[in-house]
């Protein structure tokens, strides 16, 4: 069927250009490569799991953040949270600027703090974002009767 | 009595991140082990003292072979649950290793000093997981740091 080809096709430019851009790496490979019959929502459940504890961790952030008196150690756990987490789906750029984060949180930088904050949110938005678009072209391609290219 | 085979090793995992679960505990399955997944060194020792109980009615069901667990956890960390376990009569044959995402040096030293059996960065991958047998089987491995 063309339809499921040119979907396909979409699917894999799709994601080579997430690779390219530094959306995801590596690690998010190896998610999909651990996919299988036995659990063909893996990746989708993971990233759902992501989401669900980075928007926790985004609305922790920004309460430690507003308060008086800040507690760099409480804002530097949330972060670490945040960069392992996005570690383990390989959410690089998310990642990177949680690395960023960190270090002003070591120099008790509260600007450096709330600009990082505004910055891990739009990083966090875009990929989130990214990958709701290729479940959906996954889904399409499901729908179609094609499977999923690697 | 012991595993009945290979594919029967029963391994214990201790994260404190959901997601960090669910990714040890696909890989270990994976690896065709059998998985149990905590999310805090109490619970885990709550399920080994449960384990300890049972075997001591014979019943081996729960037999943990291996510990595997987060570094840097809120209460008590992955270092002490690795001192308890190292510390008990029972347990301590039990062979445990120790996942972060920092690489630490002094950190992975002062483990394996305690007698962790190995160090695994984090995103841990399937490569490590399949790196475990060995130290099921009792064969202690070269570290190479």
């Amino acid at each position: 069927m063309d339809g499921v080809v040119q979907l396909q096709r979409q699917l894999l430019d799709y994601t080579a250009l997430l690779f390219q851009e530094g959306f995801l790496n590596d690690q998010f490979t190896q998610l999909q490569q651990l996919q299988d019959e036995t659990n063909p929502d893996f990746v989708v459940e993971v990233v759902s799991l992501f989401f669900e504890d980075s928007e926790r961790l985004l609305n922790e952030l920004a309460n430690t953040l507003d308060q008086q008196s800040i507690d760099f150690r409480k804002v530097d756990s949330h972060v670490h949270q945040l960069k392992g987490s996005s570690s383990s789906i390989g959410a690089q750029r998310v990642q990177n600027v949680c690395i960023a984060f960190r270090n002003f949180c070591d120099a008790q930088n509260t600007e450096g703090c709330l600009k990082c904050l505004q910055q891990v949110k739009n990083e966090y938005s875009l990929v989130k974002n990214k990958l709701e678009t290729l479940f959906k072209l996954e889904q399409q391609i499901l729908a179609a009767g094609g499977s999923i290219p690697m | 009595m012991g595993m009945a085979g290979e594919s029967q090793f029963h391994v214990l995992a201790v994260d404190d991140s959901i997601i960090d679960r669910k990714w040890i505990e696909k890989l270990l399955k994976t690896s065709s082990f059998q998985v149990t997944v905590v999310d805090s060194v109490s619970k885990a020792l709550e399920f080994l003292g449960l384990q300890e109980a049972e075997q001591r009615n014979h019943h081996q069901e729960t037999k943990v072979n291996l510990i595997i667990t987060d570094y840097s956890m809120p209460g008590m960390t992955g270092y002490d649950l690795l001192k308890k376990i190292k510390g008990s009569t029972s347990l301590k044959g039990i062979p445990v290793v120790i996942m972060s995402s920092e690489n630490i040096p002094s950190r992975i030293n002062r483990c394996l000093e305690e007698g962790a059996e190995d160090f695994f960065l984090k995103p841990v991958q399937l490569s490590d997981v399949k790196r475990l047998r060995p130290h099921l089987l009792g064969w202690r491995t070269l570290v190479e740091i």
